[in-house]
């Protein structure tokens, strides 16, 4: 079966795609050709890299970024909006239940052990209201396409979704290659994302707070792979970016060293992780970390964006009871579905997933970056039969769903336009509102055929374009 | 609002940014010494060696002093923290961790420099290619500088860099003069001398500041000139005593801006004060090696005292 593609549609453009179309097939293909390796060298000169775990070679990479924009309709954003904010609210509630009186555990919706059980889970948590209530701040929502009008959830990323500067860059990008097309194209601006986000997380304030919150970005450093976004965001939003060595507890209140002395932090946006938050409270061994900062936490002093225990929605095993946990919460079923999942840790799903290996793509639960992963139609048969073994010792630690056929969208190659698989990232910014910024991240694998979309394993993104219609 | 490890990536991007320029400026002047064969070449490349202050690692890797050993050390050696390449490693390092204080103009230029540089110095690099690479190292830092310069607020971002070109600045030039100190010694043997003619455009070379000082001393090459031009002249851009008034600018400035005086703006203007009212012939009297060793000692002490009062660490 062909995939859908979004661009094209039995030979003709697509109603969102019809006015780039049209410039598409005014242009020259080489001055095409330039253009694209003008934006390598325009990323590569402002150091917008990455760094890939495991890869001693390249220690520092560029995404590819492909110039053909994807495009979607205002009417099928809305509708994407709609299904987010419901699904974003959810988890929100959910994290709330959770972590105090978990009434969907004692309504019996979903089982007791994978909250329980889970690495993910922080019972430091228990009773613990985060200022605002507010648990995700900045959620990534991975959204795919299979048709006109069959969207579905991937992935929830409530712990630290990162991308958005890439969605902010790309659009810059595009913006100084083709600023001719803009002028033909409405496309709705994401551009203030950054004071979006400074105003969400100055609106969840710590309620002792007086007057105007300090905010900065806590990063891992320099080494870490998303360093690029952090600083990023940190100049954007104009707050400090500090990192764990930078921070201690002073009179109660986390405290920045700068030139002149510790300076009270009131809200901090944390791009580390739960166990590295607070070497007094979990691993003991983080330098990353604040030792402390969880009692600051407590007792309402500062705000930590996400909160600490978020990450506990990334988790696949809860993602696979995402339509009774929005149900539960919103009193309606998902706008925007899920894709069916087998969880192996049921004896009849895991005969079936064992019978069906080569049809489904089966993940780790805790796994993220697409490592750790099976894609069926794809492995050989030794691969499929050495996944096998690892599901049977440990088949709680696994989901499957079907191989979707991912919907694509044309990138530019040598001979060019030609179909590749896509899916979407909008991020969502949660205070006493609900925000989402028309477009996202659009990821897409390059490889002819391939699902894969994440950046460690070779997938490139694209300008995610929303149209003002 | 700065944060201590911010003000320290920003004063060590700019020492690094200026020992990679030293360096590239240190070889040339080896290199130029060694083609003109007065002297044997091995010995000239362990003085520079020793100005670059990395003999002792040189000699623990290699025994040859000659030209490829010694420029691929200086350019290209890893190993050597202070070879170009390990400098503008280091620099880019700090300025990518300070990148949200820098101006997108200095941060690109550091950037550009350090693709470039590694461009350049991929392979080891022929004799022949030396002058061009010395002189693309030494543009790409010209670059920086004027980016730095021509964009960045003068502020306490500002002051920290600045600080840590000068100081850096001061030790390499305070180096090179230590090194040749016995040229510049009064001594009826070597004055006049062909050999010591040369040894002393060597010296201001190393800095850049052969032209200028035949403009100021109309090419009288005589020790007292030389060095009274290198550590008292307050308009010679590598002098002590212009480093010295830079950095009190910029340490007066903090000082305002934060309301109070440290145990560092003693330090530095204590100096600063007698570079500014000594006279060459009591520098000579103390005696140049004493002179220039001490200072080399409190300029260290004055980086670390600032290191501590602004909390680096």
């Amino acid at each position: 079966m062909t995939p859908f593609d979004e661009m094209r549609l039995g030979g003709q453009a697509r109603d969102p795609y019809e006015d780039y179309q049209s410039w598409f097939d005014r242009q020259d293909a080489k001055r095409l050709k330039q253009k694209a390796g003008d934006a390598e060298r325009v990323f590569r000169r402002t150091g917008i890299t990455f760094a890939v775990y495991g890869d001693q070679e390249a220690a520092e990479r560029l995404i590819p970024f492909d110039i053909v924009p994807r495009i979607i309709s205002g009417k099928e954003w809305r509708r994407l909006v709609q299904g987010i904010e419901q699904r974003v609210q959810a988890l929100n509630a959910f994290l709330e239940d959770i972590y105090h009186r978990q009434e969907i555990l004692r309504a019996g919706r979903i089982p007791r052990e994978i909250i329980s059980g889970n690495e993910a889970f922080l019972p430091e948590m228990i009773g613990v209201k985060p200022p605002g209530g507010v648990y995700t701040h900045i959620t990534g929502v991975d959204i795919v396409r299979t048709g006109e009008d069959d969207f579905f959830v991937l992935e929830d990323n409530a712990r630290t979704p990162s991308g958005v500067s890439y969605m902010l860059e790309n659009r810059e990008t595009m913006m100084q290659l083709f600023p001719e097309l803009f002028q033909q194209v409405k496309v709705r601006p994401v551009e203030n994302y950054p004071q979006l986000l400074r105003d969400s997380l100055a609106r969840v304030k710590p309620e002792l707070c007086e007057g105007k919150p300090t905010i900065a970005v806590l990063t891992p450093g320099s080494f870490n792979s998303a360093y690029f976004e952090h600083a990023f965001l940190a100049d954007q939003m104009g707050v400090e970016l500090v990192e764990g060595s930078d921070l201690r507890v002073v009179d109660g209140h986390v405290a920045m060293r700068t030139t002149q002395g510790y300076r009270r932090i009131d809200v901090l946006y944390r791009r580390i992780d739960d166990d590295y938050l607070d070497p007094l409270t979990f691993r003991p061994d983080s330098v990353l970390g604040v030792p402390g900062i969880m009692d600051v936490y407590r007792a309402g002093k500062i705000t930590i964006a996400n909160a600490p225990g978020t990450g506990i929605c990334d988790d696949k095993a809860i993602y696979s009871y995402m339509p009774e946990i929005v149900e539960f919460y919103t009193g309606r079923k998902a706008i925007l579905p899920n894709v069916p999942t087998w969880r192996c840790s049921e004896p009849d799903s895991l005969a079936y997933v064992l019978e069906h290996l080569d049809e489904l793509v089966v993940k780790e639960v805790h796994g993220s970056g697409g490592y750790g992963m099976l894609v069926g139609p794809a492995a050989s048969k030794k691969e499929r039969a050495a996944f096998a073994k690892k599901l049977k010792a440990r088949p709680k630690n696994y989901i499957a769903q079907p191989t979707l056929s991912l919907s694509t969208c044309p990138i530019l190659t040598s001979k060019g336009l030609a179909p590749r698989h896509v899916d979407l990232r909008p991020f969502v910014l949660v205070s006493d509102r609900i925000r989402i910024v028309p477009g996202g991240l659009t990821r897409v694998a390059l490889k002819k055929g391939s699902l894969v979309v994440n950046s460690s394993q070779g997938g490139g993104t694209k300008d995610t374009w929303v149209l003002d219609d | 609002m700065l944060l201590g490890r911010s003000a320290n990536g920003l004063y060590w991007m700019a020492r690094y940014i200026e020992r990679a320029e030293n360096m590239a400026r240190l070889v040339d002047t080896g290199l130029r010494l060694a083609l003109t064969q007065t002297s044997a070449s091995s010995d000239e490349w362990a003085s520079v060696l020793t100005s670059a202050g990395v003999r002792d690692l040189f000699e623990q890797g290699n025994d040859a002093f000659d030209t490829a050993t010694v420029t691929n050390f200086l350019l290209r050696d890893t190993a050597n923290p202070s070879s170009v390449l390990s400098s503008i490693d280091t620099a880019r390092m700090n300025a990518r961790m300070v990148r949200t204080a820098l101006t997108r103009e200095t941060w690109e230029s550091v950037n550009e420099a350090w693709m470039a540089m590694h461009r350049m110095l991929k392979r080891r690099v022929d004799e022949q290619d030396l002058p061009a690479v010395l002189d693309a190292v030494k543009r790409e830092t010209a670059l920086i500088r004027g980016a730095f310069q021509g964009t960045m607020l003068r502020n306490e971002i500002f002051d920290f860099a600045q600080m840590g070109t000068m100081i850096e600045r001061a030790d390499n030039t305070s180096r090179i003069l230590d090194v040749k100190y016995y040229v510049l010694l009064p001594s009826a043997a070597w004055v006049g001398s062909p050999l010591d003619n040369i040894q002393w455009q060597t010296i201001l070379r190393s800095v850049s500041a052969l032209r200028s000082y035949r403009w100021t001393h109309e090419g009288d090459f005589n020790p007292a000139n030389i060095a009274d031009y290198l550590i008292l002249n307050r308009r010679m851009p590598r002098s002590l005593a212009f480093c010295y008034r830079h950095i009190c600018d910029s340490l007066d400035y903090l000082a305002d801006e934060y309301g109070v005086r440290q145990r560092c703006n003693e330090m530095a203007d204590a100096k600063f004060e007698k570079l500014k009212t000594a006279a060459v012939s009591d520098i000579f009297d103390e005696g140049l090696h004493e002179f220039l060793s001490d200072f080399i000692r409190d300029n260290a002490a004055l980086g670390n005292q600032i290191a501590t009062d602004f909390r680096f660490y």
